[in-house]
């Protein structure tokens, strides 16, 4: 397997969308190549840090203006 | 597990099927419970695609409005959540597009850079590498990072990565084909990866014994 190959599959494989076969293939390919093993322990992390960081802070006075807004709509609808 | 789940899933009823019958017959309150439900990830979403606070207030306030009063064009053969994100998505792009005039914004175009194909950048990653910034310096970072990537490898990597959607339902949401979503999302993760290894890349002189040949 190239390492174009083991790219094209890199996301099914952080995925967990691949055949048992497909599986070790790709495990023997990352035993010797530093690269893509460093290249997916990287991709995976990248995911993590971006799952479990809150980057945009939503104002809490924005609940309240949603609420009054919607409160609004209801006046002159329901 | 998760095939445990999801197929416990498919024969119960989403709670939020019961909200949504609540509302339409009349129950404000259901709808707040919607909205707690869901705002935080309609805001995040609304901020990845336009990368403007006031645009991403707006565009929350106005995709729950919209959702609120075409509830009852909510078939309920796709899941609350998901019609919501759409509605979101249609309203961020305008916005983006708003501020963009002369300049083309779309999701459709498939952009070709050079980033993306085989890594380019070898350096392995410190151990947590987070640890060595601040919770705002890090979150500056991720901003930073994100901003960079063209709108239609953002919302792909924000839908499915961040806000968890499957292929399916961002495909779905996107009006993208399936091989679209997924060419897009390897090319966001990797180009996210690149970025990032400038802060996040193993310092030279650590701990890394034999690291450096």
């Amino acid at each position: 397997m190239t390492c174009s190959e083991f790219l094209a599959m890199l996301d099914d494989l952080i995925d967990n969308e691949v055949t048992a076969n497909m599986r070790a293939d790709l495990e023997e390919h990352l035993r010797g190549c530093e690269h893509c093993e460093v290249t997916l322990s990287t991709t995976r992390k990248t995911i993590q840090i971006y799952r479990s960081h809150e980057i945009y802070e939503m104002p809490a006075s924005l609940r309240e203006r949603l609420h009054k807004a919607i409160m609004a709509k209801c006046k002159k609808g329901c | 597990m998760a095939t445990i789940q999801s197929i416990a899933g498919e024969n119960e009823q989403h709670p939020d099927v019961a909200l949504v019958e609540r509302v339409r017959a009349g129950d404000v309150s259901a709808f707040d419970e919607l909205v707690r439900k869901y705002e935080r990830q309609v805001f995040r979403i609304a901020q990845h695609i336009t990368q403007n606070r006031e645009d991403a207030e707006d565009v929350m306030q106005d995709a729950f409005l919209k959702a609120y009063e075409k509830l009852d064009q909510f078939q309920g053969n796709s899941k609350f959540y998901t019609w919501l994100v759409r509605i979101a998505v249609n309203e961020s792009l305008m916005r983006l597009r708003r501020r963009r005039t002369g300049r083309m914004v779309s999701i459709d175009e498939d952009v070709e850079t050079e980033e993306g194909s085989v890594p380019r950048d070898l350096a392995d990653w410190a151990p947590d590498p987070e640890q060595n910034y601040s919770q705002s310096e890090l979150a500056e970072i991720l901003r930073k990072t994100i901003q960079g990537l063209p709108p239609g490898f953002r919302v792909v990597f924000a839908l499915r990565d961040v806000e968890g959607l499957s292929t399916e339902e961002t495909a779905e949401t996107l009006g993208l084909s399936i091989p679209a979503v997924k060419s897009r999302l390897l090319r966001a993760r990797l180009q996210l990866r690149e970025r990032l290894s400038r802060y996040f890349k193993r310092r030279t002189g650590s701990t890394a014994v034999g690291a450096e040949k």
